[in-house]
């Protein structure tokens, strides 16, 4: 019988520094598959963001740069445009990308450029210790809203796939979750599918990714699981938000 | 090779390309935006990328990226968008990337106006962003010597792994002189396999490659520091480049003039002489690295009464001139901005009083 699970070459045999229970290191498996794959890895350019995930260049086996918060699509944009021919991918967290990051992300997208982002949602700011992200739900808590979130105060949650999909430049737009098996898969498929628009030179895509922070949410990784199936999933519906024609 | 007559942008746009730069990003503002209206249509001829960013902080990071992949890669922006571009510069110099970034200065500060001005040397030469770190900053005093800069700082952002900034302003900017293009200060990129993130498929080893500035164990980061600190050091023993004026005769009274201002200042020097008064002028080409001994030392001349720097600023560089000058000579100060630049009569008005 043929070995039927092994490391992929695309990720480093250094430990990884996420929390027990955190589901960054099944995305960053994912994402490693893809890579591995489509046989992209001597090709492939990752930018890492500022948060949690500051230190994937330690834990994926390829070229990385590292960005200042937010910036990573920008940074993505200028390698891809000098060279077309590298595969290019950011990988960020809600703070990191839909608040700070706003800017670089929705214009990035908007030209169509032809990278892949990896937008991991936690619905919190991880890496800091806790606070309101952007895509924190309502009345949650969060050590800069004490009382959760008073929507009144801070708006709704901001819903990236959704966003995105509006833009009438043609990409692939999705979101996907890791909270049972059934998703993982899914969701890698999903990634995979991301990098091969790319390596087709075809669009700019972008998979949300659901995802949890048992650490700053203050519960056991089973509970964490269950709470994001029960609260995120359903304001922060799963599927393709725009698929290129 | 033949005179073409060129505004001071388009000579900096078209200097790129012949220094084998074929990559722009950038970001409109005034008084530069020609150059990225010259690239838009020069570099799709070259075969090249021209991309017009959503904002400077954007642009700031897409030449970081393409400088982190190993191109040669250019932006031109203006005094309140080099204040947005200082993160990535911070960025990049940490981790070491080359790119060169031209500043045609305005008056400021805040939005400021859109008049030429010299109120961003404390912010090219000492940093404006966070953290220790220098660029090494070329200032032009005419489109001719825009061109040469432009064309020398790719090779200076190689050899050194570090950002450049060609420090021009408003006027050079917006003037049109006839220039050439030296075809031999276009060099060779160097070999950028050792760190660029340019993909590991064509390297020798299967070691990848890691462009970034964090580093969380506090001996590393003091690492990385001094790596950059012998860095500048070099700079400072091989890159200095200044121009004295009149300065064989027994000169009164020192000038220290850079950019467009110094060109006023040249010809109070000659009206001045041709009453028989002898003044005389350094012109820092390099701001960073500065001219130390060459100012201590024209400064001590037995003739010099005095020295004075003129800007277009309320008084930047004389911060230098003062360091430099060590207290062997009273160093004075004449400046104005708000894009009214001093006239030469205005000059030998303030110098004669110090006689
Ligand atoms: S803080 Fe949250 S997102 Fe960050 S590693 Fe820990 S569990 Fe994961």
């Amino acid at each position: 019988m043929g070995k039927s699970f092994s490391q992929p070459a695309a990720l480093s045999a250094t430990h990884t520094h996420y929390c027990p229970g955190c589901t960054h290191g099944i995305v960053h498996r994912l994402v490693a598959e893809a890579i591995d794959d489509l046989g992209i890895r001597e090709k492939t350019v990752g930018i890492a963001p500022v948060g949690c995930a500051v230190l994937a260049y330690n834990y994926f086996n390829c070229d990385f740069q590292e960005a200042a918060h937010g910036r990573a699509p920008a940074m993505a944009t200028g390698i891809k445009r000098v060279r077309p021919d590298l595969m290019v991918f950011t990988y960020q967290g809600d703070g990191d990308l839909a608040s700070i990051g706003m800017g670089e992300i929705i214009h990035a997208a908007n030209r169509g450029e032809k990278f892949t982002t990896i937008f991991i949602n936690n619905a919190i700011y991880g890496m800091t210790g806790g606070q309101m992200a952007p895509t924190t739900m309502p009345g949650q808590r969060a050590t800069t809203a004490p009382l959760g979130r008073d929507t009144g105060e801070t708006g709704m949650p901001i819903r990236m796939a959704n966003l995105l999909g509006e833009l009438v430049t043609p990409a692939y737009v999705t979101r996907q979750a890791v909270l049972k098996p059934q998703q993982v898969n899914k969701a890698k498929k999903a990634i995979r599918q991301a990098f091969q628009y790319q390596l087709e030179n075809r669009c700019f895509s972008f998979v949300e990714v659901v995802s949890t922070c048992p650490t700053n949410w203050g519960m056991t990784p089973v509970d964490a699981l269950k709470w994001a199936e029960d609260t995120l999933l359903p304001y922060y519906e799963l599927g393709d938000y725009k698929v290129p024609e | 090779m033949a005179k073409v007559l060129m505004k001071g942008n388009e000579a900096i746009g078209e200097a790129a390309i012949r220094a084998g730069c074929k990559n722009y990003f950038a970001y409109p503002i005034t008084p530069q935006s020609e150059v990225a209206e010259y690239l838009s249509k020069r570099l799709p001829e070259e075969g090249g990328v021209f991309l017009q960013g959503e904002s400077e902080v954007a642009v700031g990071y897409m030449i970081f990226g393409a400088a982190g992949a190993g191109e040669r890669v250019m932006t031109t922006s203006s005094s309140p968008g080099i204040s947005l571009m200082s993160e990535a510069l911070s960025y990049i110099t940490a981790a070491q990337c080359p790119a060169v970034f031209v500043n045609i200065m305005r008056g400021g500060p805040g939005l400021g106006g859109i008049l030429p001005s010299q109120g961003d040397y404390f912010q090219a030469t000492k940093g404006g962003g966070h953290g220790d770190y220098h660029l090494l900053v070329l200032a032009p005093d005419g489109v001719q010597e825009a061109v040469e800069m432009t064309m020398q700082a790719f090779t200076l952002a190689e050899k050194y792994r570090n950002p450049v900034m060609i420090l021009g302003d408003g006027l050079i900017g917006q003037m049109m002189e006839p220039v050439e293009f030296p075809d031999d200060l276009k060099t060779e990129p160097t070999n950028k396999d050792d760190w660029a993130t340019n993909g590991m498929a064509h390297r020798k080893s299967d070691k990848r490659n890691l462009v970034k500035s964090l580093f969380l164990d506090p001996s590393a980061l003091n690492n990385n520091n001094l790596v950059l600190k012998a860095k500048y050091e070099q700079m400072k023993k091989e890159e200095v480049q200044y121009e004295l004026y009149n300065a064989d005769t027994d000169y009164q009274v020192l000038i220290t003039s850079y950019g467009t201002m110094s060109r006023v200042c040249r010809t109070s020097i000659d009206m001045l002489k041709s009453e028989g008064i002898e003044t005389a002028m350094l012109r820092p080409k390099t701001l960073f690295p500065f001219p130390e001994k060459q100012v201590f030392d024209a400064a001590g001349k037995q003739s010099c009464k005095a020295v004075i720097s003129i800007e277009m600023s309320m008084g930047q560089m004389v911060e230098d001139v003062e360091r430099c000058v060590k207290g062997r000579r009273p160093v004075e100060f004449y400046g104005e901005c708000g894009g009214e630049i001093p006239s030469p009569e205005k000059i030998i008005e303030i110098i004669k009083a110090l006689l």
